[in-house]
């Protein structure tokens, strides 16, 4: 079986800030690291490629240092990386990303399976996955919780908000899973010296059939006009006493006085 | 806009290698570049001395003539049969966009045998309602419902459309989005029209709730976003409204539909629905083993409460899933939520920060909890909920 896992590097988004002069994004040292839902996609298709056999394509757009997410995954048993990346690719949004990430997987050849984390944890926003399927024009399922492939019949748990579906499709397609459909392992010693040594393929805009407009900055039709902090509460009531029983007296006669009890 | 260097004008300092958020700024052959992964933030702008760096407005491909799109949609989400809050809540907003533009709100209903549906959308606002009935579309497929989609959108031409950052409404919208080559805002939490351009202004967090983005959709229509659900209220529903119904004929035939529903998994515990509930009371990990719940679920009977979660009471196996709010779990907006033991991570408060009232419990004054908090009891939880919980019957007795 063909495997592609679609990795992202984001920044570890809980220390991002916003600075607050110049409304912009500070990033004053946070690591770097790979996609914490997209570790979850590496580790489901480890665990099909241990059943059916295969191979495992990770791919990621991104600059440069993005290869040491595709190192990363090497390291845990991906077969072969490759790093999407142009300036030409600068800027995009879902759209444009999906449509350069699906470019890319066509050059790749022939596939059975895509996986992705069901959101990145810098752009949240969950629609890379379900936009590539479209641009490859496969079935996509998403939200996946669990995954079993019989023949080229695949049939997962999708989690819904109060239950769970079992939904069923043929290969070839495309989904997106969440954390709980594994516990991603750790690299061992031989996983990471073959990272160290790993090569991995390039692909910028000339090794892509694409169409240029559809690109980067000019190909995305969403535009980011303003980012800023999120409002801070600063009415809060902090009732701190030495008994709870105190406490507890003092909240309900607030509660009272504001009509909410 | 778009954030380009100045090759003639770069004098190779590096000064703005170090301030890009997404590092993405390389020195290439003394020159400053900017990489794949610019999000024109503007952060490197003001660092270089010589003015090399400029925010553009760029140029942008237009598709189709904007202008003979109008109207705001209202996809109109169901589960087992009836709408779902979110689709209810939208309408409202729908409305309040629709008015600021001086366009019509439509409510959009799929399913097999759903008609009587109609009257609903009238009565929470809409103006008009799009039915596609099929014995296909019974069940939600991503194809079968993005083929209804994308004949609406190509016969009917809305300005606008807003679905719920549902499962599904995450499932559909890109892939619509994508079909028809549109923008798609995720998750939002704000909607408004932008006064200088009469756009949709969709605000939305990112980066795990740390920021917030304004985004807007100029050229591409219509312009579409996910909405949080239970992050605005529904409208009061008046019943004596009515309007006219659409009849559209469903292209889907069953072969296009490449996914297939087989069962439904009812998870226990599942029967709450933290989404519909009035108050929710919140254990997390300080509440320090799983038997403690119990207290949780003490003051949740004393007021016809559900019982919510973190993720880390989840992670320890003390609750099950459904129960997780959050960023990963459900997004709430209870009239009162009750954080007990609870630290207010990020990404915890990204699914409860919308509650009308937040009351908090826990041992230290500095937990960011407090933070969001309209009333913070700072105290062992273990001491303060049986208090509370005895108090609160006594109260409400009363
Ligand atoms: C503040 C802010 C807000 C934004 N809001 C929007 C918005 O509302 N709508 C919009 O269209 N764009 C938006 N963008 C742009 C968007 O973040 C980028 O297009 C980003 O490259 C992809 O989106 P994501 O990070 O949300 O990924 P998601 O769609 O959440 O990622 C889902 C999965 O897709 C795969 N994937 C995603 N990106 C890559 C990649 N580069 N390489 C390989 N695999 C990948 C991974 O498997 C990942 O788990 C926003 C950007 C910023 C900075
Ligand atoms: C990508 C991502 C997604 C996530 N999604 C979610 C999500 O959806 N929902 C979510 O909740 N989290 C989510 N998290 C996890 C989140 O970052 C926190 O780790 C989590 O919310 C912490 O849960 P907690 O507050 O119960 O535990 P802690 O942070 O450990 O806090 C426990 C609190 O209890 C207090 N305490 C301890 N003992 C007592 C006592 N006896 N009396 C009173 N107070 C006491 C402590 O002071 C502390 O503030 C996510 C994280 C990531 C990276």
């Amino acid at each position: 079986m063909e495997i592609i896992v679609c990795i992202k590097q984001v920044p570890d988004s809980a220390s991002v800030k916003i600075d607050p002069e110049t409304n912009t994004l500070m990033r004053q040292g946070v690591p770097a690291i790979v996609n914490p839902f997209d570790m979850h996609a590496l580790e489901a298709a480890l665990q099909l490629k241990e059943i059916h056999g295969g191979t495992i394509t990770v791919v990621t757009m991104g600059p440069p240092q993005a290869t040491e997410a595709l190192r990363e995954c090497v390291a845990l048993g991906a077969d072969k990386g490759v790093l999407v990346s142009d300036r030409a690719f600068g800027g995009s949004d879902t759209l444009a990303t999906s449509y350069t990430l699906a470019s890319a997987v066509r050059k790749l050849g022939k596939y059975d399976l895509i996986i992705c984390g069901m959101q990145a944890i810098d752009g949240d926003t969950a629609q890379v996955g379900p936009s590539m399927a479209e641009q490859l024009e496969i079935a996509q399922l998403t939200f996946v919780s669990k995954v079993e492939i019989n023949g080229d019949t695949v049939t997962v748990q999708r989690e819904q908000d109060e239950c769970y579906e079992v939904v069923e499709a043929k290969l070839p397609l495309l989904m997106t899973v969440v954390r709980s459909i594994n516990d991603p392992r750790f690299p061992n010693v031989k996983g990471i010296m073959k990272a160290k040594k790993a090569k991995f393929d390039e692909f910028g805009l000339a090794d892509l059939d694409v169409d240029e407009t559809r690109l980067g900055l000019k190909g995305s039709p969403t535009k980011v006009s303003k980012i800023f902090s999120p409002p801070k509460r600063s009415d809060t009531v902090v009732i701190k006493k030495d008994t709870a029983k105190e406490a507890v007296a003092e909240l309900i006669t607030r509660l009272k006085d504001a009509k909410i009890v | 806009m778009a954030v380009i260097i100045k090759d003639d004008l770069c004098i190779g300092c590096g000064s703005c290698e170090g301030t890009c958020p997404f590092g993405v700024i390389e020195m290439k052959d003394d020159k400053a570049v900017i990489n794949v992964g610019c999000t024109s933030c503007g952060a490197c702008v003001e660092s270089c001395p010589v003015e090399a760096i400029i925010n553009i407005a760029e140029e942008v491909v237009l598709v189709g003539d904007k202008n003979s799109y109008k109207n705001v949609f209202v996809y109109i989400e169901l589960y087992e049969g009836k709408p779902r809050n979110v689709g209810l809540e939208l309408l409202g907003q729908g409305r309040m966009l629709a008015d600021k533009m001086n366009q019509k709100l439509a409510a959009v209903i799929i399913g097999d045998k759903v008609a009587d549906l109609a009257k609903e959308a009238f009565a929470f606002g809409a103006d008009t309602v799009y039915l596609v009935e099929a014995p296909e579309l019974k069940n939600f497929s991503t194809d079968g419902y993005a083929m209804a989609f994308e004949d609406l959108i190509q016969t009917y031409k809305p300005s606008v459309i807003l679905y719920g950052a549902t499962k599904d409404g995450r499932d559909l919208g890109p892939r619509i989005a994508c079909r028809v080559r549109t923008g798609l805002t995720a998750d939002c939490t704000g909607l408004g029209i932008d006064e200088e351009t009469g756009l949709v202004a969709w605000t939305r967090p990112a980066f795990g709730g740390n920021i917030m983005a304004t985004i807007l959709c100029p050229e591409h229509r219509p312009q579409m976003g996910t909405v949080r659900p239970s992050v605005f209220k529904k409208p009061v529903p008046d019943y004596t409204k009515t309007g006219e119904i659409i009849n559209v004929a469903s292209k889907a035939k069953a072969e296009d539909i490449r996914t297939k529903l087989i069962d439904i998994i009812k998870i226990a515990g599942s029967s709450v629905n933290l989404h519909e509930a009035k108050i929710i009371v919140s254990g997390g990990r300080g509440m320090g083993k799983p038997e403690n719940f119990a207290l949780v679920q003490a003051l949740a009977d004393v007021l016809g409460a559900s019982v919510g979660s973190s993720r880390a009471a989840v992670d320890a196996g003390w609750m099950p899933y459904p129960h997780q709010v959050g960023q990963t779990g459900k997004t709430v907006g209870p009239t009162i939520y009750f954080a007990c033991g609870i630290s207010g991570a990020i990404q915890h408060l990204a699914g409860m920060s919308s509650s009308e009232v937040i009351i908090a419990i826990n041992n230290d004054p500095e937990a960011p909890i407090f933070g969001v908090a309209n009333y913070g009891i700072v105290g062992d939880v273990l001491e303060v909920l049986p208090v509370l919980t005895e108090e609160l019957k006594i109260a409400l007795k009363k």
